[in-house]
């Protein structure tokens, strides 16, 4: 009887969002790996007999196409100086918040935690002012103290700097939840016991808060590295990818090629270099973390 | 034991000190929105600039309405925001069926879940264009709402929180006659209320600031959501700062509100789902 009641039923509150799901994100990663392997574009859109097989063509294309080379180069740069940032600076913020519990800590917690759900064309507008050469405040502000003009989306190294700036800013928010999260996890009774022992306060931070935060700031190293690696709002709404193709990111590449200039197999099979590099750096620092507990 | 507080004391003034600090300069950007939108077009771009606006006005807002269509971009992403909610049930369906219920394939179901959660958004995004094109959804308002609706990481939270509901009050409430779906409404959405605080507004802040898939789809300007019509306002306005800043604020600010009096399920939302 039981069985026969339970028959159904789950199927039916499953049903609407795994259909859904299978329809927009299963099927999609089929149909983007086989047409990774045509030359499909707008022509074979209207027309799928327009469409060819052409192998491994895609892939041999994209590593000797200089703007791909170059949004590789620009994404690794990304993520070397972007991903140490946030997780310093969300670390830093999140253990000063954790100090203490009054209004004022919690009103912080908001202050700190509002970019993040900030609408990215709302940041795009107000950080493209601020960074305005002529009527930006960042640009009065070092006049007053009597620094040239910076140029600050319009050369491609500062301009990639710019936009590491504006990410960091946006990305403190979510990872300063996790550490906080993780922090008032810990047991009172591990400090009371350092502060018996007479532990400074530098101590109990690298011998006892830091290795209990070894969780957090696993989940959080693995989940930023990947939002990194698919850097693209900043550059599409801020940049373009410009100037000289200088901030264009892998993920941004990808959109353009695939949305502008309609190379729909040409932009899947970027999609799945992409793919395939968040695995490798993903697997290695699940590696590393097994030798680190190892030890 | 007086210097041991007094040196506490001093150490609490420098942290506050420092967050002051740190919070000017993360909240900088928005406090110069907020005053920017309120100055008229030749003050914004005065320098040096006023940081209090010298004769305020509503002018940009009042702009927002009447040189551009706001009316309609705020109509659009209302919809999206409701019709997300109801991809907010959805989810919460499947977790509650794939937490509560012994069948064929769930394993399976939920690893699939999970692994939909790892595809990074370049790759789906060129497919889910041309099955829509395919179904004739492209320029249309369910092809932007359709691939939005099941979020796998939100069935995930969802089926997280659900396996901790004792079965036996389940059971007992089928043992009383209730239907399936009577219990899924009145037993279980109450007991999840707290996990259905903190998606409700993570659904509300991603529909509000939908942009990317609405800019792919919508092609006539009556489809464009408030992100897509910002934009817009942008390259056509480009040295209007005022009225950009304006338009910004009108975005930010109902999601600050919103955050500021439910911020506290955010953290604790996090800490319920087990990820620290």
């Amino acid at each position: 009887m039981k069985q026969l009641l339970n028959n159904r039923h789950p199927y039916m509150f499953i049903a609407p969002a795994v259909i859904l799901l299978t329809l927009f994100s299963v099927i999609p990663i089929i149909v983007a790996l086989v047409i990774s392997f045509t030359d499909m574009n707008l022509k074979g859109l209207a027309n799928w007999s327009a469409i060819s097989f052409i192998g491994l063509e895609n892939y041999k294309e994209l590593f000797s196409d200089a703007t791909f080379i170059k949004s590789v180069f620009n994404t690794f740069f990304y993520v070397i100086i972007g991903v140490p940032l946030v997780i310093i600076a969300s670390l830093s913020i999140a253990l000063l918040l954790n100090y203490g519990t009054s209004w004022i800590f919690n009103t912080f917690r908001a202050v700190y935690y509002m970019p993040s759900i900030t609408n990215i064309i709302a940041v795009a507008v107000i950080w493209g002012y601020l960074y305005n050469t002529e009527y930006g405040l960042f640009n009065y502000l070092l006049s007053l103290l009597t620094v040239d003009n910076i140029p600050w989306l319009e050369e491609p190294t500062i301009a990639k700097i710019s936009l590491i700036i504006l990410a960091v800013w946006k990305g403190i928010g979510i990872n300063m939840i996790i550490f906080l999260a993780a922090l008032q996890g810990i047991p009172k009774s591990y400090y009371e016991a350092a502060e018996m022992d007479g532990a400074s306060r530098l101590q109990v931070l690298f011998h006892i808060t830091l290795p209990l935060l070894r969780y957090a700031t696993f989940f959080v190293t693995v989940t930023t590295l990947i939002g990194w690696m698919q850097f693209f709002e900043e550059p599409f709404v801020m940049t373009d990818g410009g100037p000289l193709d200088g901030t264009i990111s892998i993920a941004l590449f990808i959109y353009q090629e695939g949305f502008r200039y309609s190379e729909f197999g040409y932009a899947a099979a970027g999609s799945f270099i992409l793919f395939a590099m968040i695995i490798i750096v993903t697997v290695f620092q699940f590696k590393l973390q097994k030798k680190d507990t190892d030890l | 034991m007086a210097t041991a507080t007094k040196r506490s004391k001093a150490e609490k003034s420098l942290v506050i000190l420092l967050l002051i600090i740190g919070g000017v300069l993360v909240s900088l950007p928005f406090l110069w929105m907020i005053s920017s939108s309120f100055k008229p077009e030749n003050e914004v771009l005065a320098i040096p600039p006023t940081i209090i606006p010298d004769n305020p006005t509503i002018e940009n807002y009042i702009n927002l309405f009447t040189s551009m269509n706001f009316t309609v971009y705020l109509r659009n992403t209302i919809i999206i925001v409701l019709f997300s909610f109801l991809g907010l049930l959805f989810n919460a369906m499947a977790g509650y069926g794939l937490a509560k219920y012994e069948f064929k394939g769930r394993e399976r179901i939920f690893y699939l879940v999970l692994a939909t959660m790892m595809i990074p958004g370049q790759v789906t995004m060129i497919p889910v264009y041309l099955i829509l094109n395919s179904m004739g959804l492209t320029n249309t308002m369910t092809g932007i709402i359709l691939p939005g609706l099941a979020v796998a990481f939100s069935i995930f939270l969802f089926r997280q929180f659900m396996i901790t509901i004792p079965d036996d009050l389940i059971e007992a409430a089928r043992l009383d006659g209730a239907g399936e779906f009577y219990i899924f409404f009145r037993l279980i959405i109450p007991i999840a209320k707290p996990i259905f605080a903190v998606q409700g507004i993570l659904t509300f802040i991603a529909g509000w600031n939908s942009f990317l898939w609405p800019l792919i789809i919508a092609n006539d300007e009556s489809l464009y959501t408030l992100s897509v019509g910002l934009s817009l306002l942008q390259g056509q306005y480009a040295n209007n700062f005022a009225l950009q800043m304006a338009g910004a604020a009108f975005m930010v600010v109902p999601i600050i509100i919103i955050f500021a009096f439910f911020q506290k399920y955010i953290v604790e939302g996090f800490t319920m789902s087990g990820i620290k």
